[in-house]
């Protein structure tokens, strides 16, 4: 199923939760909403899931106006953080939720019920814990139950909201693999929010990024890494260094330093540099763009991450491979591979 | 696509000893909070035992015992007499109704107040508490200026012919008014704990308002609804003061246990008003029994609903 939502505004009170979103989800994607807390990508997927409705805007699957429908005929799939599932109902009963209160018309027969709940047990790999409470399950596993419920009614779309950001780092990737693997199995429309930038990068097809109600980019996991749109993006996905530096007269300035970078179409006035950690690359005085005086070292997994004092007047964290000579005391050039400039 | 994940159901042997060993380290502290001499221990609980003896085990026994000091023939001859037998009866039809209606009333005005955002929903929970804030005989009273002869309703009742006040319905209604609050206030925050989650899954997969209701929301609040239903009957068949203002007294018509008792009492019945007190105790020693079993139930409830 496609869906597509056309300048969604919602206001809680003065607070503008969406301020004008337009989006097209493709059939069989699986897409992220990525944005810190109150960027409005839960209220989003609430309104496309039927469960919220918006001020103003448009909402349509397959082209159909769906806020002309409510949450019960939208027929989507919804997955909580805190999975939801009926506390006083044993797994298998949860699972078969959707499926008994169907219209008696289109309801399946018991053995039907039961074959079709076997079977979704078995895809979410738990059917041996169908006769268990959700109290004595651990996290990972109820999400799992949670999700075979939404899918018991054959969803047009599924729909996750944080679906594992209540559980621990652990689970949490193994959970990302299982999801992948298991959207390219049943291949439905889905669309997962997150504020967690790894889980958006290495699960989804296509990454929206989102701040303050608006949808800052659309692309690709590769497009918003390497070619962030905005500042918010920039700064928000991968490790960054941000510095406040001047453009006038064709030259850039970090305080009164000039730097040695190309300063071709850059707009005059106030602007943000950035530079992900591991692309400024170290060299001896006076080789690159920056000069700076190394702080402090540590060690940190596969790098070294160093505290740089540069001569503009700004302190900078970079990581380093482990292999480089760094100690603290050492003067140091810095050449950034690679770095955007903003306006403003 | 095959994937384990780990599982914490089962703990393991080491993890179990170390548990056993944290909660014995608790313990060992708690003693040691202790800081009291054993003398001053003793006396302060020697206190509360006599306060709890006089104020509520002596009573009791006094009931049964005057109840029984003529012997078991004289108890159950008192019981059968006619007014007592009336009196029995009206007690338990006025608590049906009011039990009844503040059930429905309870659950409606619950749901609203914990599934939804309203305008006026504070004024609302405040509504609902206001018979308890009120004295029972002003709320009897009000019954009267409403439905008595110099009341507002007083003259089109009379000549339609409809008697409330003096009769069940008067009885049933001042009932009702004062046993309002229980059912909806054992709801309230039991059903806000539990949040609107489980609803919204429901519906996302299909479910109709009243599936929903039936096959989730009540499930979730069983325990509590009966916890409600326990004490709102208490109150119903003991309530005095209501009952008594607008009852009129009528012997072997209007007069319920509670009254009954009291005049029973004033005329030196006494065998009879404690025979009648007795069984309005043993309502209330029942209904801590029950309330205990249903209090675990609860208990056990919000253990389950912990993530």
């Amino acid at each position: 199923m496609t869906i597509e939502v056309r300048n969604l505004v919602k206001k809680f009170g003065s607070f503008a939760a969406l301020d004008g979103v337009d989006l097209k989800v493709d059939n069989g994607e699986l897409l992220a909403l990525l944005g810190p807390s109150g960027s409005g990508k839960t209220t989003l997927l609430r309104i496309i899931a039927g469960l919220d409705w918006p001020d103003s805007g448009e909402v349509s699957f397959n082209g159909e106006d769906a806020l002309a429908q409510g949450a019960r005929e939208r027929h989507v799939g919804f997955v909580f953080q805190h999975y939801a599932l009926f506390r006083h109902m044993t797994v298998f009963e949860n699972v078969a939720f959707g499926l008994r209160v169907q219209p008696r018309a289109v309801r399946k027969d018991e053995a039907s019920i039961r074959a079709r709940v076997k079977e979704l047990l078995d895809l979410v790999e738990l059917d041996w814990l169908a006769d268990r409470y959700p109290s004595q399950l651990s996290g990972g596993q109820r999400q799992r139950i949670a999700l075979a419920r939404a899918l018991a009614i054959e969803p047009r779309s599924l729909l996750l909201d944080e679906p594992f950001g209540a559980l621990d780092a652990k689970v949490r990737k193994e959970l990302r693999k299982w999801l992948r693997s298991l959207h390219h199995e049943i291949n439905v429309t889905s669309i997962f929010v997150t504020h967690d930038q790894e889980e958006a990068l290495e699960v989804a097809n296509r990454v929206v990024v989102m701040d303050k109600g608006r949808i800052e980019q659309i692309g690709s996991p590769d497009d918003v890494y390497e070619t962030p749109a905005t500042a918010f993006v920039h700064g928000f996905i991968g490790e960054c260094i941000e510095l406040p530096v001047q453009v006038a007269d064709g030259v850039i300035r970090l305080g009164e330093q000039p730097l040695k970078l190309a300063a071709d179409g850059l707009v005059p006035g106030a602007s943000r540099l950035f530079v992900r950690r591991h692309d400024m690359l170290v060299g001896p005085p006076g080789s690159g763009a920056f000069e700076g005086a190394v702080q402090h070292v540590r060690n940190f997994g596969p790098v070294q991450r160093a505290e740089v004092a540069l001569s503009g007047g700004e302190t900078i964290e970079i990581d380093a491979p482990r292999d480089k000579e760094l100690r603290a005391g050492d003067t140091i050039g810095l050449e950034p591979r690679r770095y955007r400039i903003f306006a403003g | 696509m095959t994937m384990q994940i780990a599982d914490s159901v089962s703990l393991s042997a080491s993890e179990a000893k170390a548990r056993a060993k944290a909660r014995a380290h608790a313990a060992a502290a708690r003693d040691n909070l202790r800081t009291e001499p054993r003398a001053v221990r003793i006396v302060i609980i020697a206190l509360a035992v006599m306060f709890l003896t006089v104020f509520v085990v002596l009573p009791l026994v006094v009931v049964f015992a005057q109840a029984f000091s003529r012997g078991l023939l004289a108890y159950f001859a008192a019981l059968a007499e006619p007014e007592a037998m009336a009196a029995i009866e009206l007690t338990l039809i006025v608590a049906a109704i009011s039990v009844g209606l503040n059930l429905v009333f309870g659950l409606v005005a619950a749901w609203a107040i914990a599934k939804f955002d309203f305008k006026g929903k504070t004024f609302l929970i405040t509504l609902i508490d206001l018979p308890f804030s009120v004295s029972p005989v002003i709320s009897g009273l009000v019954f009267v200026l409403l439905f008595g002869a110099q009341g507002y309703f007083g003259t089109w009742l009379r000549d339609h012919d409809i008697q409330i006040l003096f009769a069940v319905p008067g009885i049933a209604l001042a009932t009702t008014f004062v046993t309002f609050p229980f059912v909806a206030r054992a709801l309230i925050p039991l059903m806000q704990e539990q949040g609107t989650q489980e609803e919204e899954a429901a519906i996302s997969l299909g479910a109709s308002g009243l599936q929903t209701f039936f096959r989730v929301t009540l499930p979730n609040i069983k325990w509590g609804v009966l916890y409600g239903v326990l004490l709102c009957n208490a109150r119903a068949m003991g309530e005095f003061g209501a009952v008594s203002v607008v009852s009129g007294h009528i012997r072997g018509e209007t007069n319920t246990m509670p009254l009954l008792v009291e005049i029973l009492y004033n005329e030196y019945q006494f065998v009879a008003a404690f025979a009648i007190a007795s069984l309005l105790a043993m309502l209330a020693l029942i209904t801590l029994i029950v309330k205990t079993v249903l209090e675990r139930h609860l208990d056990e409830g919000e253990d389950a609903s912990d993530h």
